[in-house]
């Protein structure tokens, strides 16, 4: 093993809390804290510790809706989780460190574009956030995240759903057992961006085996073609074997595994409520798999491979779904054509639930066909909290002419129908609201 | 009276201290052959009108275990590790005969697997065929549960000359350094304590009783039979003895930066609110990382005896130094040369400084003045960029709560305090640049020996309560308790209290002393499924460095 550089940036907020019983709450990451001391990780010399920045609301702004605003929605710790993503991205862009891991709370995966509430644990998206941020402080580059969450992400799905130059590729428990029950292999991008969009949903009970069949099969073969500036793995933790809230059986050893093989620039720690049995080893895991040390020692107290393995059925399933994935992948191109015809807009209508807030959102996305750019996109929302917004968004690299839409859309909008109008234009780092 | 003693690496410095003023001093070089003889002539010179009778309270301050390490007169030690899972043996493995066995305990203190007692006794076969008489003994989270280090080191009781065991060393979580600290424990534990033994000897021979201290890398200092326990503690006393001697000497109460510029190198500290800040896990030394409690300072490879060159169009003042100043007849121009020529301090051969900076001058074709002003500079400079680059690197600090993230304390010191032999020419420059009021104490040249004299005695403990498991462990003590479910953080302070109490005095502190500070506070519900399981609580406390007390800082004379 090659041995790197690694940034960490860990905070884990043990004065924040959903509520006091919640799984998001103090003592998350006190265990994984007490691991890290103890094996003195922070004492290497190759591994560096650093304080997280603080996200601003411009850096917020770059990629949600917040309604009404950013400050609504937020806390000061998910300025501090969103800035501890931001501190990785920065360690590694100014090549102070190989790679690094935000190892902070509270997580971001399952938020929108559009934000009303949270969701899932979730307010803002801030491997998304980070993302933008990236481009903005460094110029645009081509990304991939990998998201190995167990739930589906489908807050980071949303987001970069209409985006060419973001792989988007989620590994997670099967939609149909468990929250938020989407991810299914045929969500796949929208017009614009199809195919940039991955979904490979495993079956309850798979082991370590499935997990890194579907990385070394199609996970990586597909990072190989998008040849990506900079991989990034949401680095959700609750597949263990030992997780409270979901049903697979990945293991620490097989979490590091992973880690080696994707070999990510930037790790972002969303999921994982196992805090005792599971999140202290995988953590260690991955730490030490990024830094490129030999971690065939760290292991769950309670691990026992043969009790966890997959059945034979699970394995069969698997391999099929990823050739049948892989396919759908190879064939991206030629699907658009089929897809969008001679239409000019392509428009989806979605119920969207806010299970932390207990909100719920009526959604209408509409986006411009377009060969040159992510295409300008404009959404309707309306929330039961009572606000109804309306949201211009002009894409990073976007064509003249998408632009030239967007600011029309904006000017003409019936101001009166809704609560907020909002206009985004990412390459002109732009966000008003009327 | 007080007798202060500073084994330095170059002297020996002693100073009687008559309430608070420094009644005689007296300074010999130091033989590193023999310590002992450096003490007991020091000693000599500073009681030839007086009589022992007259002290009250001897405190030293010795590189013997430094001495020890850094010269690798130490003992072979044989190390026995639980290390659990995690990093693997090869990082651990600090010496020829490290042995890895079975048994660990979990984060929380559960022990996972049991010790293997025929592994162990094979093993303590092996060390003693080998002829090893000292024994360390480490386990994973050990600070959390030490039951598998002491039922190990029971299981070889009495088959070896000494036994060191992890969690004596400190309460905090790092194994590799937890490894570390007891490795050089148990290597230094048999030239400390023959050292111990001389001097009690000696000591012995005055038929008079006083208290005799030694001290530690953390600017305190505990009684003398205590200290043989933990020989380690001892270690880079001489850097802790500076700085407790600037606190001596000065009324510090706020945030501040203490200089010690010497010849050769430069030592930086700081305080804050006028208390000398600890490293925040250990000192290392030879390259070990330890977990052993010391001031937090930095030395940087310049002081008044760098050479200074200039190659290629760049100028380079240290970290090298070849001999004394070119005044003093040394053979490469130096700060203190420039000094001298810019008229800042009148010592040396004012001509041979002007020789030698005139060389640097004719290669930078500049006026000799320029070039002075040019080195001294550069000299100030590479101090005070140091300076801020610690401080940066204190206020920087991780953080792991929301309010500490937004509502941290930042050092932000604006006197500055400077010892040693440049201090007069360079203070006003640097204070300078640091934005500071400069203060240059008196009796600075005997700062360490004052500082050793007035430090008081400090310790930490840990207390850490699980009210789920119903336990609550006194780390350091190696104690464990059984508590009821409505145990609550309060009760968990207060025992933390009364025991480092008790701690205190048992290593020597006088009860006006204990100066109390709880440094770590925290209390976790422990939430399994959806209701709680019981409470995770985690304090711990300190005895602060800091004087004695009855003396009012800024005292000495």
């Amino acid at each position: 093993m090659n041995v790197k550089k690694t940034g960490l940036i860990f905070f884990p907020a043990f004065d924040w809390a959903i509520s006091p019983s919640h799984p998001e709450r103090e003592e998350r990451l006190l265990y994984t804290q007490d691991q890290v001391f103890e094996e003195g990780l922070l004492d290497l010399d190759n591994v560096f510790e650093f304080k997280p920045g603080l996200a601003s609301t411009e850096d917020i702004n770059r990629i949600h809706i917040c309604v009404p605003g950013a400050e609504s929605v937020i806390t000061e710790s998910h300025l501090i989780s969103a800035g501890g993503a931001i501190t990785a991205a920065e360690k590694v862009l100014t090549k102070e460190v190989d790679n690094a891991f935000a190892l902070v709370r509270p997580p971001g995966h399952h938020a929108m574009r559009v934000v009303h509430g949270a969701r899932g644990f979730c307010n803002i998206n801030i491997e998304a956030i980070m993302v933008e941020y990236i481009r903005h402080r460094y110029g645009h580059k081509r990304i991939a995240i990998v998201d190995t969450d167990c739930h589906h992400g489908d807050g980071s799905q949303d987001i970069f759903w209409h985006d060419p130059d973001t792989l988007y590729i989620s590994i997670h428990q099967d939609g149909r057992t468990l929250y938020p029950g989407s991810g299914f292999p045929n969500e796949f991008g929208g017009p614009n961006a199809l195919g940039y969009t991955i979904n490979i949903p495993l079956p309850p009970n798979t082991s370590d085996k499935g997990f890194l069949f579907a990385l070394d099969n199609l996970i990586l073969p597909i990072l190989d073609e998008f040849k990506p500036d900079l991989v990034i793995n949401s680095a959700g933790q609750d597949n263990h074997y030992s997780d409270p809230i979901t049903n697979m059986n990945f293991s620490a050893n097989g979490y590091a595994i992973l880690n080696e093989r994707l070999s990510p620039d930037i790790a972002v720690l969303e999921g994982g409520y196992s805090i005792e049995s599971a999140l202290p080893y995988i953590n260690v895991g991955i730490i030490m798999a990024m830094a490129g040390l030999d971690y065939s020692f760290v292991k769950e107290p309670d691990y026992n491979p043969r009790e966890i393995e997959q059945s034979s059925q699970i394995s069969r399933y698997i391999e099929e779904e990823v050739s049948q994935i892989y396919e759908l992948w190879k064939n991206r191109h030629s699907q658009k054509a089929e897809m969008v015809k001679n239409a000019k807009y392509a428009r989806r209508s979605r119920s969207i639930y806010y299970d932390t807030d207990g909100i719920n959102e009526e959604q209408e996305e509409t986006i411009r066909i377009c060969d040159d750019c992510g295409g300008m996109l404009t959404i309707d929302s309306k929330a039961s909290t009572g606000n109804r917004i309306f949201a211009v968004i002009v894409p990073g690299q976007s064509c003249s002419t998408c632009r030239e839409k967007g600011e029309k859309a904006f000017e003409s909008v019936e101001t009166g129908r809704y609560d907020y109008v909002y206009f985004q234009d990412r390459d002109r780092d732009l966000f008003i609201v009327k | 009276m007080i007798l202060g003693i500073d084994v330095g690496g170059t002297h020996t410095d002693a100073v009687l201290l008559d309430h608070y003023e420094v009644r005689k001093k007296a300074k010999v070089l130091t033989n590193r052959e023999n310590l002992l003889d450096s003490l007991l002539k020091v000693t000599e010179e500073i009681l030839s009108d007086e009589g022992p009778e007259i002290l009250d309270r001897v405190v030293l301050s010795t590189t013997m275990s430094t001495n020890a390490i850094v010269q690798d007169k130490i003992s072979k030690v044989g190390m026995i590790l639980a290390s659990g899972p995690g990093l693997p043996p090869s990082m651990l493995t600090i010496n020829d005969d490290t042995h890895f066995v079975s048994g660990y305990v979990n984060h929380r203190g559960v022990e996972v697997a049991g010790i293997d007692h025929d592994e162990i006794s094979k093993i303590a076969e092996k060390l003693r065929g080998e002829g090893i008489e000292h024994v360390g003994i480490v386990g994973k989270f050990s600070s959390r549960d030490p039951h598998i280090e002491t039922d190990i080191g029971d299981s070889i009781d009495g088959k070896f000359k000494h036994i060191s065991l992890g969690h004596r060393m400190s309460g905090n979580l790092n194994f590799p350094r937890r490894i570390a600290t007891t490795y050089l424990n148990a290597a230094v534990w048999d030239t400390y304590n023959s050292f111990i033994d001389n001097i009690k000897e000696f000591v012995g021979r005055f038929k008079t009783d006083f208290p005799i201290y030694i001290l530690k890398a953390d600017g305190g200092t505990f009684e003398i039979s205590q200290s043989v326990k933990c020989p380690v503690q001892t270690i880079l006393s001489g850097p802790a003895a500076s700085i407790m001697g600037i606190l001596s000497l000065t009324n510090c109460q706020e945030d501040a930066i203490a200089l010690d510029i010497g010849g050769t190198t430069t030592d930086i500290a700081i305080f804050a609110g006028g208390i000398p800040l600890l490293e925040p896990l250990g000192v290392t030394i030879k390259g070990h990382k330890t977990l052993i409690r010391g001031l937090r300072t930095r030395s940087i490879g310049i002081g008044g005896d760098s050479r200074v060159t200039y190659e290629n169009g760049e100028l380079t003042v240290g970290p090298e130094r070849v001999g004394p100043a070119a005044a003093f007849g040394g053979p490469s121009p130096t700060p203190t040369d420039a000094m001298i020529v810019l008229g800042l301090t009148d010592i040396g051969e004012k001509e041979k400084a002007e020789k030698a900076i005139a060389e640097i001058a004719e290669s930078m074709n500049v006026p000799l003045h320029d070039a002075a002003e040019t080195i001294f500079h550069s000299a100030c400079e590479t101090i005070t960029s140091s300076v801020k680059d610690m401080i940066d690197e204190i206020n920087n600090a991780p953080v792991y709560t929301v309010h500490e993230m937004l509502d941290g304390k930042k050092i932000e010191p604006n006197l500055l305090y400077v010892v040693g032999g440049p201090a007069k020419p360079m203070a006003p420059r640097l204070g300078d640049m640091l934005g500071c009021t400069t203060h240059i104490p008196e009796n600075a040249e005997v700062a360490n020996a004052i500082g050793a004299s007035l430090a008081r005695t400090t310790t930490e403990l840990t207390v850490l309560a699980d009210t789920e498991k119903g336990t609550l462990t006194i780390v350091e003590e190696g104690i464990q308790l059984t508590i009821p479910r409505e145990f609550e953080r309060e009760d968990a302070l207060k025992i933390c209290m009364d025991k480092l109490r008790e701690r205190a005095i048992k290593m020597g502190a006088k009860e006006d002393d204990l100066e109390i500070e709880i440094t770590e506070d925290q209390s976790f519900n422990m939430v399994r499924g959806y209701y709680t399981a019981g409470k995770n609580i985690r304090i711990k406390a300190q005895v602060k460095p800091g004087l004695i007390s009855n003396f009012q800082k800024g005292e000495t004379r």
